[in-house]
């Protein structure tokens, strides 16, 4: 089971985590399209958490029991088969519990929508983009045991 | 007061790529860049912009391009761009230029001008490919002749420090660089099997771990010198001079003083680090000689000593009397040899090319017959394997890079290393940029350079038809010239080509 390490002590913040998250939740895919002309902007669902010098870029960590889940009043949060956190926003009615309940403060807000918005562990293209793009290594894809660990 | 000056670089922003991520802004130490949120666009301060590239390394569009700035003066082969803007800076400022890198100016780059020999015909060349390759080097003094009683061997051997390859990271120091940066170099040489060379700034707790590929140095500012600072080391350094600044001492500014700084350079936090001109406790040879074996004293004959000079005049007169006082090792260090802070007047015209000294030097041990005695490391702007190789033809044991190695991390040369800001977080002790250098991936990075070129100077050792570096070891004859004057082919000792 693969997960994100934060790795604080090199992180520089440049934010490329997050622009990079919101490329691959773009129409386009394309990062000039994706900033210039998707209206509206995707959002990021990474965000980097700064207080000079410590700085690090903190997303959902997919925690193994993990409370939005829980707290989820509409059942929009769930849990894949590879234990993943995700979240439909079919499904989402905006109450903000889980957002209240994260101790990451890891969910965003879509305030068009009027959903809640979280990291999908960019399941389509296998390596998560913020990991895939930073580059100083201060997020990294580690393998963790069934609990979390 | 007004400033004259023009802005050196010119800052091209695609408008059409810029997304307004604002990377660049958030990158550039200098603060060229800022967001106007209120009319949504990234306006330069072209006139704070170093041109070290980083602001268009991380544009993820691309959209930057930093160029030299292309304003001209009337055309003046004499009052040229350089000369004209630094009588500026000095009418503005009044005090002495600072720079940071080594000598930028067009001296005759003599390795330019040596070409290499290669097997053909009558002798075979070797693939290395195929075939084994030694490039694994002795440094420190040997001894003139073994003695064997029995097939045992009787001669009590001075000692030696082993390297896989023969070169070795030139001292840089904790201060001057980053503690990130210092500990890149010293997994690189433990992993590597060669030595990275702590500079005068001593050597962090955490680092004395790497102890073994270290060489320590006693500088005249003798930061952080103690028996358990010397005994750490592989080889102890007595640093004289310095190929960027021959004859001048170091000033690390208080700014870079910080607590772990001031912790292992042994001075208080935020206080300049001053290093005087020269060791005042050596003003002859036989000073010298008296160091070395105190340090020799305190290390229990365990470690090789190497002495430090910059090329200058008399180089090889010199080198012979510190070969006599005690040295195991002498490292030259040539013009354009770099540094963290440097007065830019000194750099650019004080001492000679790292190839002459290094011919003179080599040569005047040989007549003398105590070549045997020491091991000669050279630095001083060696850019490529190449160059490496030229230089153990020409005599040295060694090469010390350290330019190079900090390109490898990133560094582009914009001689900025002075003022304290590194944007590549290497030459400078700021906790923020010092993050920018992870030492996980600064370690590849110079482990794959070292193996690059040890790989070159392999492929390049076999067209000779030679399987080991030892044998290549002051061979001038695999030398010749081209281009060179008469006085020129003499000093190097080598051959012109076709010849």
């Amino acid at each position: 089971m693969k997960r994100i390490q934060i790795n604080e002590d090199v992180c520089i913040g440049c934010r490329l985590c997050e622009v990079w998250c919101i490329v691959a939740h773009s129409k386009s895919k394309d990062i000039i399209k994706a900033f210039k002309q998707e209206k509206p902007r995707p959002i990021a669902m990474i965000r980097v958490q700064e207080d000079i010098p410590i700085s690090f870029g903190a997303q959902c960590r997919h925690c193994p029991e993990p409370i939005c889940v829980f707290s989820c009043i509409s059942g929009a949060l769930y849990i894949d088969e590879n234990g993943i956190v995700l979240h439909n926003s079919k499904k989402c009615v905006g109450c903000w519990t889980c957002i209240l309940v994260c101790p990451y403060g890891a969910i965003m807000r879509n305030e068009d929508e009027k959903t809640a918005l979280k990291c999908d562990f960019c399941m389509e293209q296998g390596t998560p983009s913020c990991v895939e793009h930073c580059p100083n290594e201060g997020l990294t894809l580690v393998e963790v045991s069934e609990n979390g660990f | 007061m007004k400033s004259y000056l023009l802005p050196e670089f010119k800052i091209i922003r695609d408008d059409d790529r810029c997304i307004r991520c604002q990377v660049c802004v958030r990158q550039c130490g200098f603060g060229v860049h800022t967001y106007d949120e209120e009319n949504d666009i990234i306006i330069s301060d072209e006139s704070k912009c170093v041109g070290c590239q980083r602001c268009a390394v991380f544009c993820p569009t691309n959209a930057l391009t930093i160029m030299t700035n292309p304003y001209e003066y009337r055309p003046n082969a004499n009052w040229r761009k350089e000369f004209i803007n630094d009588v500026k800076k000095q009418a503005e400022g009044g005090g002495v230029i600072l720079t940071g890198c080594g000598n930028d100016k067009p001296y005759k780059i003599y390795w330019d001008h040596i070409v290499l020999n290669a097997s053909q015909v009558t002798n075979p060349s070797i693939d290395p490919l195929r075939e084994p390759m030694e490039l694994r080097t002795y440094l420190g003094s040997k001894t003139n002749q073994l003695e064997m009683v029995d097939g045992e061997l009787k001669t009590v051997l001075t000692s030696q420090v082993m390297i896989e390859t023969p070169i070795i990271f030139s001292a840089l120091s904790y201060g001057a660089i980053s503690f990130n940066a210092q500990t890149s170099l010293a997994r690189a040489a433990s992993e590597f099997g060669t030595l990275f060379n702590s500079g005068e700034g001593g050597l962090p707790k955490e680092l004395r771990k790497y102890g073994k590929n270290a060489i320590v140095q006693c500088a005249s500012g003798r930061f952080g010198v103690d028996p358990e600072y010397l005994n750490s080391s592989a080889v102890v350094e007595i640093k004289i001079g310095q190929g960027a600044k021959p004859g001048i001492g170091g000033h690390l500014p208080g700014e870079k003083v910080s607590i772990p700084v001031s912790r292992t350079r042994m001075i208080p936090e935020g206080t300049d680090a001053l290093s005087p001109a020269p060791q005042h406790d050596i003003y002859s040879i036989e000073d010298l000689s008296t160091l070395i074996y105190a340090l020799k004293e305190t290390t229990n004959y365990e470690k090789p000593i190497s002495v430090k000079i910059a090329a200058v005049h008399n180089s090889a007169a010199i080198a012979s009397g510190m070969v006599r006082a005690g040295a195991d090792i002498i490292a030259l260090d040539g013009i354009r040899g770099g540094t963290g802070a440097a007065p830019k007047i000194i750099r650019d015209n004080v001492g000679i090319p790292i190839e002459l000294a290094l011919a003179a030097v080599d040569e005047r041990l040989r007549k003398e017959r105590i070549r045997n005695k020491c091991s000669i490391i050279v630095a001083g702007g060696f850019r490529n394997a190449g160059d490496i190789i030229k230089a153990i033809a020409l005599g040295a044991d060694a090469v010390y890079i350290a330019t190079a190695a900090l390109v490898a991390m990133g560094c582009t040369l914009c001689q900025k290393c002075y003022t304290g800001i590194c944007n590549w977080g290497i030459c400078t002790t700021d906790p923020w940029l010092s993050k920018r250098i992870n030492p996980d991936i600064a370690t590849k990075r110079l482990t794959n350079l070292l193996r690059g070129w040890s790989l070159e100077i392999k492929e390049m050792l076999g067209g000779m038809g030679i399987n080991a570096i030892e044998s290549l070891r002051g061979n001038r004859h695999h030398l010749r010239g081209v281009g060179l004057n008469k006085w020129e082919l003499d000093v190097l000792g080598i051959k012109g080509a076709g010849e």
